[in-house]
């Protein structure tokens, strides 16, 4: 097991070569300046800054050995500073992505605790009325662009019936809480400030609901699927002959092998939640990822869109890794050779 | 001299045809309602991609500042926005972007993806390492944000929305080709081909291939909406279409910080969640009519 973890792990460093390749031909294809890239364009006239760049990234070397260098200073974590905030980018990103991870958290968990019940229901009443309906909308819900219905949400709950707060991730006249994790829930709890606790919660429920919708789509079908297919095996006859009731044939028979395809998608819904985020954020102005990296590519801050994809990349490649040991641990005929 | 029988292409046995449906049109009308319903609906947007003019007379691009920001009414229908441009006119016209520059992004990816799926599936060696690690490592990002990136570093415009979502989407064609091709060169019917002597080329166009098509054209009919999804996402961003062009995503964006004008976003918001339900809708109809096997 860890020495199958461990294959895995050494198996993703090519793949993220593979992806800083990438990102380091895409900027030098299109003929930026990779000086500017690096100090900005206002350190440009600093003589001794663009000498300490050009050493520093190698840029008086051919070009293998600048990727080498770019590599090395990336895998240190140096990603150059951004335009924008004239920070290191690696701060930046520090600074904006518990935003992220707390919207997709919340949005993960609203997509399987309603998803999965919805899906075994519906696969359990398979062609019923009921079934078709959840189909239906969760087609319509999956055709759904994120980043209008966030604005036809906040236009309808926010500025008409006044029931939801508007953009961004606590009411404007209190202060952020203490910065722990990042994660403002977390954070205001520990600092026992329940009023900006609630106000958190209530700055999460629409963004998890456009972000979570689409997530949500995706579980209703995947679970429901794995339903019908698993209420036909012989097993399922068994416990039935044994006089289970059905509740119980579906509980503890059933819903556990359901559960192996509902892994095997959290990858792609994690995906799904990251891209979902780049829309998402920048409609309610939430302090993520996602806006991080829309308004560098919208203000031609390459450092903050290398360092952001490069990141997010990582992220994946390691959800992924992570959703393939799950694999393993739930089902014991998976095996690690 | 012995006259050895050489076989040629011609002497195979062809591939059996599929069984022609029970019924007529009507039958296949009642038992797969969701193809014929999201084909109808795309049908309908064909029309006004071709009759743009004729259905929403007003010019897209004409300003009349004396009209700016004006609700729906007789004479706009869909309202006004802040230039005094009739939204009617430009959510019709905006079909006229979205739908072929997404067609073109599909096809695109499906012929290059395939074609490359299906070399690294039936070759193997070499050019299966290659193809598949590159494909990986696209695959590596979520596909907007490396649309987003490419954007980024290209510049706005359609062009480059359109090129960057044929980066992010032909892997995925390479991937399910590949896995499709493996799956069929195992089954007996091949070994029956080759035990007759044919040439693999042959094998590989005449009998791989027309059996590893159903998956790619489901997976194909649901991504042009998604495309379509992608391109309004990279508008609506501002790294797509720039303006004055009438595009469905950048029209969304104008009505982004005006809530009392309701009109500017819902309308070619509609356009999209229709066009991308239609896409969803003959997608799961083509799965229930092709793959015997997903019911």
């Amino acid at each position: 097991m860890l020495r199958y973890i461990a294959r895995r792990l050494i198996l993703t460093i090519p793949m993220l070569l593979g992806i800083s390749l990438v990102l380091f031909l895409i900027y030098n294809l299109v003929q930026i300046d990779p000086l500017v890239m690096i100090v900005g364009e206002r350190a440009m006239d600093n003589p001794e800054v663009v000498a300490a760049a050009v050493k520093k990234w190698g840029l008086d070397r051919p070009i293998w050995e600048q990727y080498l260098t770019y590599v090395v200073n990336m895998a240190r974590g140096d990603f150059g500073a951004s335009f924008l905030t004239r920070r290191p980018v690696m701060d930046d990103l520090r600074l904006f992505l518990p935003a992220t991870v707390e919207l997709a958290l919340s949005s993960l968990a609203f997509a399987t605790v309603l998803g999965i019940p919805l899906g075994i229901l519906a696969g359990v009443k398979y062609r019923s009325l009921f079934d078709r309906g959840v189909w239906f909308i969760s087609l319509l819900n999956a055709s759904l662009p994120p980043f209008w219905t966030g604005l036809i949400f906040l236009t309808i709950f926010y500025f008409y019936l006044g029931i939801m707060p508007g953009p961004g991730r606590l009411d404007p006249r209190m202060s952020d809480p203490e910065r722990v994790t990042g994660l403002y829930t977390v954070d205001s709890l520990l600092a026992g400030d329940v009023q900006a606790f609630g106000s958190t919660l209530h700055h999460l429920v629409l963004p998890t609901l456009i972000l979570g919708g689409f997530t949500l789509a995706l579980v209703v079908r995947v679970t429901r699927a794995a339903i019908i297919e698993e209420m036909r095996r012989d097993y399922i006859r068994t416990a039935r002959g044994k006089g289970l009731s059905e509740r119980r044939v579906i509980v503890r028979h059933a819903l556990r092998n359901v559960m192996m395809p509902l892994v095997t998608i959290l990858g792609l819904a994690f995906a799904g939640l990251l891209s979902g985020a780049v829309m998402t954020e920048t409609v309610f102005d939430w302090p993520g990822l996602g806006q991080y990296l829309v308004k560098a590519a919208v203000n031609f801050d390459y450092p903050a869109i290398q360092g952001g994809t490069l990141l997010i990349a990582i992220v994946y490649v390691l959800v992924n890794l992570v959703v393939d040991v799950m694999y393993g641990l739930l089902d014991p005929r998976v095996r690690y050779d | 001299m012995t006259d050895a029988v050489r076989l040629k292409p011609e002497h195979a046995v062809q591939p059996l045809k599929a069984r022609r449906e029970q019924g007529g049109l009507r039958e296949h009308v009642r038992k797969y309602p969701a193809f014929w319903v999201g084909l109808a609906i795309l049908l309908f947007f064909g029309l006004l991609i071709i009759f743009a003019e004729q259905i929403a007379a007003a010019d897209p691009l004409a300003q009349d500042l004396s009209v700016r920001l004006k609700p729906p009414s007789a004479e706009h229908p869909f309202g006004t926005d802040e230039l005094g441009r009739d939204i009617y006119s430009r959510t019709v016209h905006g079909a006229r972007v979205s739908l072929p520059a997404s067609f073109f992004v599909v096809v695109v990816s499906v012929v290059v993806g395939s074609l490359l799926g299906a070399l690294a599936g039936f070759l193997g060696g070499v050019v299966e390492e290659v193809v598949m690690r590159v494909a990986d490592v696209t695959l590596a990002f979520p596909s907007i944000v490396l649309a987003l990136a490419i954007s980024a570093f290209l510049g706005p415009s359609l062009t480059n929305a359109i090129l960057a979502a044929c980066v992010v989407l032909w892997p995925e064609y390479a991937r399910l080709m590949r896995s499709q091709v493996l799956v069929i060169r195992s089954l007996d019917y091949i070994l029956a081909a080759r035990s007759l002597g044919l040439p693999e080329w042959y094998i590989l166009v005449r009998h791989v291939l027309p059996n590893a098509w159903t998956p790619l054209i489901i997976k194909a009919s649901l991504d042009v909406g998604g495309i379509i999804l992608l391109v309004s996402a990279l508008s609506f961003l501002g790294l797509g279409v720039t303006p004055p062009t009438a595009e469905w995503g950048a029209m969304i964006a104008l009505g982004r910080t005006k809530f009392y004008q309701w009109w500017l976003a819902t309308f070619p918001g509609l356009a999209i969640l229709i066009v991308i339900f239609a896409c969803n809708l003959l997608s799961e109809g083509l799965r229930d009519w092709l793959d015997p096997n997903y019911r």
